[in-house]
């Protein structure tokens, strides 16, 4: 690197750390502000994570109980892979702009829903396929209705599983949330990445300055759904819990 | 601030024509896309056998190394490629490199797994053919962690094609080329979308079907039991 490359790489922390320092950048009520796009960036992966889960997990608990579906359980991650998350939002909100939807936010959560779906649902059938037979055939014998099993037996004890993909998918979602701002007015963090790439070379320090707080915010939410996981697993199963398989 | 305003719209959501007229384009566009995903995995794999290397010659390393993985892994595309555009430009450079890192969890573990499983007998048969370290790796562990290799390599190229259209963000073509086009011409384009999403799926389904096919030729002696 000479002399000169260094002094331009210097240059763009300056103008990252100038970018940081502007008026209302600290907002929590303007646009402008990084804690502002952070709770928008958040609500929106957050709210997507629950309407995903209200939808898979009830079905897939209900089929992995009676061991149906397999086929299906298995080939819905592969396929969930395959579909670019680019793509979706945009041919999403094409469709939203066409049928005179709010184009600010159904698309972004409709695509946002539909990535999610995959890895909630595998993980929730092969963490209640692994739960012990021999387990749930003695609570059937003390009277247990199926539902009983289902709910106070089954769900809890795949618990580590589902929220392992539950994790997985919520570090999608707040990646996908952000290249959402190429569409939408929101789109969290990732709005001061797009805008910065619409300036061309004189965005490069507020392009830096968003993609470190993009990573800060997937780093920190991926710390705390370790925690999550920590405290919302039935204690006696924390061990076992590191040997489960993990769907990525 | 940035949002894309539409003009009214009411072309077809699909049109023949448009296929026709631009399939150069495309496909000089599904070239790029190919290229970047090979590039991508190439890279991947030589530094994944690498750390897989260092990680079963030192026992401490193959956590170390997982773990940073696993932190790479996290990173958003879109923060990665952000955080690289001002050095490296829009350029190949910076889409590839988070493409390559995001293949490094599961190519290592999946080396190191396989690996680990191949029988102790064997293994000691090879020494005590006098094979060396570096030989008994080449010829006896990789080929025996083959089938699980693959299985890991399936995932992260289905993967990473699905994320080079992202890199259109940084003008770099690929299929994603089509899927800004639709929104970025003066009246939508659907077609344009549909060909870029659609592409994209089929070339990680025909890719993943090649490398399946790749290993039952190379690996004919474990047709079963390989998990994904």
């Amino acid at each position: 690197m000479g002399a000169e490359e260094g002094a331009r790489v210097s240059n763009i922390f300056a103008e990252a750390w100038d970018w940081l320092g502007q008026p209302n950048r600290w907002s929590w009520s303007d646009p402008a502000g990084i804690p502002y796009r952070t709770v928008e960036h958040l609500s929106f992966s957050a709210l997507s994570l629950v309407v995903a889960a209200a939808l898979t997990i009830p079905p897939a608990l209900w089929l992995a109980h009676y061991r149906r579906g397999a086929f299906l359980a298995s080939s819905v991650i592969n396929i969930g892979r395959a579909i670019p998350s680019f793509g979706l939002i945009i041919l999403f909100w094409f469709l939203a702009s066409r049928w005179d939807v709010n184009t600010d936010f159904w698309p972004l959560l409709i695509a946002l829903v539909a990535l999610a779906l995959p890895p909630l649902f595998t993980n929730t059938y092969a963490g209640v396929i692994s739960v012990d037979a021999d387990a749930v055939d003695a609570a059937r014998g003390t009277g247990y209705t199926e539902r009983q099993i289902m709910f106070r037996m089954e769900l809890p004890l795949a618990l580590p599983v589902i929220l392992a993909g539950a994790r997985v998918a919520f570090l999608q979602l707040v990646a996908t949330v952000a290249i959402g701002a190429i569409v939408n007015d929101g789109g969290g963090l990732g709005r001061y990445i797009v805008d910065g790439f619409a300036q061309g070379r004189a965005g490069y320090g507020e392009i830096l300055a968003g993609g470190v707080a993009v990573i800060v915010l997937a780093l920190l939410c991926e710390g705390i759904f370790s925690l999550i996981t920590r405290w919302a697993v039935p204690k006696g199963l924390t061990v076992e819990s590191a040997q489960q398989p993990q769907v990525l | 601030m940035g949002a894309i305003v539409l003009a009214e719209s009411d072309r077809p959501l699909f049109e023949w024509r448009w296929v026709e007229r631009n399939a150069d384009n495309i496909l000089q566009r599904l070239g790029e896309h190919l290229a970047l995903t090979a590039t991508a995995l190439a890279i991947g794999l030589v530094v994944s056998v690498g750390l897989a290397v260092l990680s079963l010659r030192w026992r401490w390393f193959y956590p170390v190394a997982l773990s940073t993985a696993g932190a790479l892994y996290v990173i958003p595309s879109l923060g990665a490629f952000a955080l690289l555009v001002p050095f490296f430009g829009l350029s190949f450079t910076t889409a590839v490199i988070p493409l390559a890192t995001y293949t490094l969890l599961i190519l290592l573990r999946n080396i190191v797994t396989g690996i680990q499983q191949v029988p102790a007998d064997v293994r000691e048969a090879a020494v005590g053919m006098g094979f060396t370290r570096a030989r008994l790796l080449v010829s006896v562990e990789l080929p025996l962690a083959l089938p699980v290799v693959i299985a890991g390599l399936r995932v992260a190229a289905v993967t990473t094609i699905g994320l080079v259209t992202v890199t259109s963000m940084l003008g770099m073509g690929g299929l994603g080329f089509f899927i800004r086009q639709g929104i970025q011409t003066t009246t939508p384009n659907p077609t344009a979308i549909i060909v870029g999403i659609g592409l994209s799926i089929v070339l990680a389904v025909v890719v993943d079907f090649l490398l399946w096919l790749s290993e039952r030729a190379l690996a004919p002696w474990a047709r079963k039991k390989v998990r994904a």
